[in-house]
């Protein structure tokens, strides 16, 4: 029930109070890795094994845990090992911060005695280190070296050498040369993780004085999870490929509705610039080995057509896999770790709509789908917290890997069915409100008139001031429709208008924004209008299909609503449709709450 | 007083793990189960963060119950 609150931002609050509960709800999972670790701790580590257990739990791990002594790290390791030895751990973590320095330089040390310090706080880890990985052969997770709380130096504590700042910074850099030459030890970053929490959050003096705690618990939480995602890297458990929606997601607006010319990409806005940024990060990561790939609601032709946008950091064969079309995306990610040859659970997919987000994390749980919001600029920051790509050493044949599977891609493909769609859709609550045009819609009415060319029957456009004496005029029914559902006001997203003649409607526009397509709204829109159409005394709907260059996805659009096709034109360009109105069923099912304005 | 103690029931309930929990002035490590050094911790860290105090060091060693804690509390939230 709580167990949410564990992923990124942490909602810090509900884990420190209700962490008993979630600590039971998560022990009852079956299929749990066993796994030993030991934490050897250079201050009091009760709260930070607490949180450990916690994160390993929810990440598949049934821990045991074996905890030194307070303050008994070096003891435990070096001098008496018996106890450890027997607990054989699979891990062990060091729990060291700044509180542990030793061997602290002295005002106005020169460069020598500086460096003397260094190697005998070196030589102090080193036996620590080559004692566990030589000896007990297990893996070791070390804390480098948060910085102090206070320096009395001020800034000059970072620019003198014999400043602590400066001489833990240094002390950092060894242990990272010393972990680039032991495969088996690994280094804890909590020097970026302090600045991450905030040096104010991450350490109080007063839980030091009471209870020898070096990282507050607020911190311990942070501590927590990273050591389990370090954990999870050094079991093979990172995930391989990112998967990404586009419209709003890779660059601002749609681009089928506005177009190559018409998407925010580029330095010119604020939005662009985000959006550059984001792509950016992608390309990181797709440089480092971690494969892309697009699912995107989209003609293939415009989806792809994006990437060729000039200031598109990312074009196509960055991708290893490209599903765009109008089919629900779980069966899409499926197609693409099918494609792949990966499983489900090595993929994360980031998407700026909580709609599609929460069909995939509740279709496909072992895929990762954070709620990374709508806002782009946040989007990495949610990618990278989780640690989704966390490993824990990396090399060159991690991008060759990228390039051998993009190699690849001509594989054979697998439909999916998705039987319990209806059911997502009742998840979705959806209410709408459906009413002739009235003023205060009249301007996003025929905003949205000119701007929509996907979902978009016969592409007319209309100025506000037609859009008005539509409105007005006793000949036409106008309907716009608004929909909500649980993740919040879609607003106003589909507009239908007929012209009544005699004991016809002729629907002279029918459009509806890609945002809301596949929720059974255009059924809404349909009983509507026969509702209206029949008490105007009419017996007939007349549809038309006016094909554009971005309007195919409707081509198909009466035949589906059970319209008996009257002509076509040779080239298909164009084409007229009936539908007799008597013992017409109401077709939508799955919109519950509809009110008629 | 007693408003501050039912604010603090929940918490209590949450972090002990018990809905039943009932908590009272008399209240203290010896008579509540489970009250060991690291709920400890925790309590008081979570009611820091609720309420938005600080309790300071010689305050923390002084308490003898949760009355105290509540008196304590009643002085810091009404500066």
């Amino acid at each position: 029930m709580f167990i949410e609150s564990l992923n990124y931002p942490f909602n810090t609050k509900t884990i420190l109070r209700k962490r008993r509960s979630i600590r039971k709800e998560l022990s009852l999972q079956k299929d749990l890795k066993d796994i030993k670790v030991a934490l050897l701790g250079g201050s009091t580590t009760s709260d930070i094994l607490n949180f450990v257990e916690i994160f390993l739990l929810n990440a598949g791990f049934r821990p045991t845990f074996f905890e030194s002594e307070y303050g008994k790290y070096f003891e435990d390791v070096v001098v008496d090992d018996s106890e450890l030895r027997a607990f054989k751990p699979d891990i062990v973590f060091i729990h060291t911060t700044h509180v542990n320095l030793i061997n602290a330089p002295k005002l106005f040390s020169s460069d020598a005695e500086v460096e003397s310090c260094l190697r005998a706080e070196m030589e102090y880890y080193e036996a620590i280190w080559s004692k566990l990985s030589e000896e007990l052969n297990c893996l070791i997770i070390q804390n480098n070296f948060d910085l102090p709380f206070l320096r009395s130096l001020g800034n000059l504590d970072s620019t003198e050498i014999y400043g602590k700042t400066n001489f833990l910074n240094r002390l950092n850099l060894e242990f990272s040369s010393a972990a680039r030459q032991n495969p088996k030890l690994i280094i804890n970053d909590i020097n970026y993780l302090s600045y991450q929490v905030g040096l104010n959050q991450w350490y109080d003096p007063d839980y030091w004085y009471s209870y020898k705690m070096a990282v507050t618990p607020l911190g311990s939480i942070y501590l927590g999870h990273a050591i389990v995602k370090l954990i999870c890297a050094a079991y093979g458990k990172t995930r391989k490929c990112l998967v990404l929606d586009l419209d709003n997601t890779m660059w601002g607006g749609v681009i089928g509705d506005d177009g190559l010319e018409g998407i925010k990409i580029g330095r010119e806005t604020p939005q662009g610039e985000a959006f550059t940024a984001f792509q950016e990060y992608c390309k990181e990561l797709n440089e480092r080995g971690i494969l892309l790939a697009v699912c995107s609601k989209n003609e293939l032709d415009n989806a792809q057509g994006g990437f060729s946008h000039p200031d598109s950091v990312l074009k196509l064969d960055n991708f290893t896999s490209f599903q765009a079309n109008w089919d629900p995306k779980p069966g899409n990610i499926e197609n693409i770790a099918a494609e792949i040859s990966i499983g489900l659970d090595s993929l994360v997919f980031v998407d700026d709509n909580p709609a599609e987000r929460s069909l995939v994390s509740a279709q496909l749980p072992p895929v990762a789908t954070p709620d990374v919001g709508n806002e782009v600029s946040h989007f990495a920051e949610f990618i990278e917290r989780e640690g989704y790509f966390e490993v824990t050493n990396i090399s060159r044949d991690d991008v060759k890997r990228a390039v051998s599977y993009a190699d690849n891609q001509q594989r054979a493909k697998y439909k999916t069915k998705f039987a319990d769609y209806n059911e997502f859709l009742e998840s979705l609550e959806m209410k709408a409100e459906i009413g002739p045009f009235s003023p205060t819609y009249l301007d996003r009415i025929s905003q949205l008139t000119n701007k929509t060319n996907q979902f978009n029957l016969t592409t007319k456009r209309y100025t506000f001031a037609e859009m008005h004496a539509m409105a007005e005029s006793p000949e036409y029914i106008t309907l716009y429709g608004r929909l909500e559902d649980r993740f919040g006001d879609n607003g106003l997203i589909t507009v239908v208008t007929g012209k009544l003649n005699e004991n016809q409607v002729h629907i002279d526009l029918w459009f509806m924004s890609c945002r809301v397509i596949k929720r059974d709204m255009e059924l809404a829109m349909l009983d509507a209008l026969v509702l209206k159409a029949i008490k105007n005394g009419s017996e007939e709907l007349i549809g038309y299909y006016y094909q554009t260059q971005k309007n195919g996805m409707v081509a198909d659009h009466y035949s589906k609503l059970g319209f008996k096709l009257v002509s076509e034109a040779e080239d298909q360009s164009s084409s007229v449709w009936k539908l007799e109105l008597k013992n017409y069923e109401m077709r939508n099912k799955n919109i519950k709450k509809i009110e008629y304005v | 007083m007693s408003n501050i103690l039912d604010e603090l029931q929940p918490i209590f309930q949450d972090i002990f793990e018990d809905d039943e929990l009932s908590i009272t002035a008399e209240s203290n490590a010896d008579t509540v189960e489970d009250w060991d050094s690291l709920a400890h911790i925790t309590l008081i860290f979570a009611i820091e963060q609720e309420f938005e105090i600080k309790f300071a060091l010689g305050e923390l060693e002084a308490m003898k119950n949760v009355g105290d804690m509540v008196e304590l509390m009643q002085i810091k939230l009404s500066k």
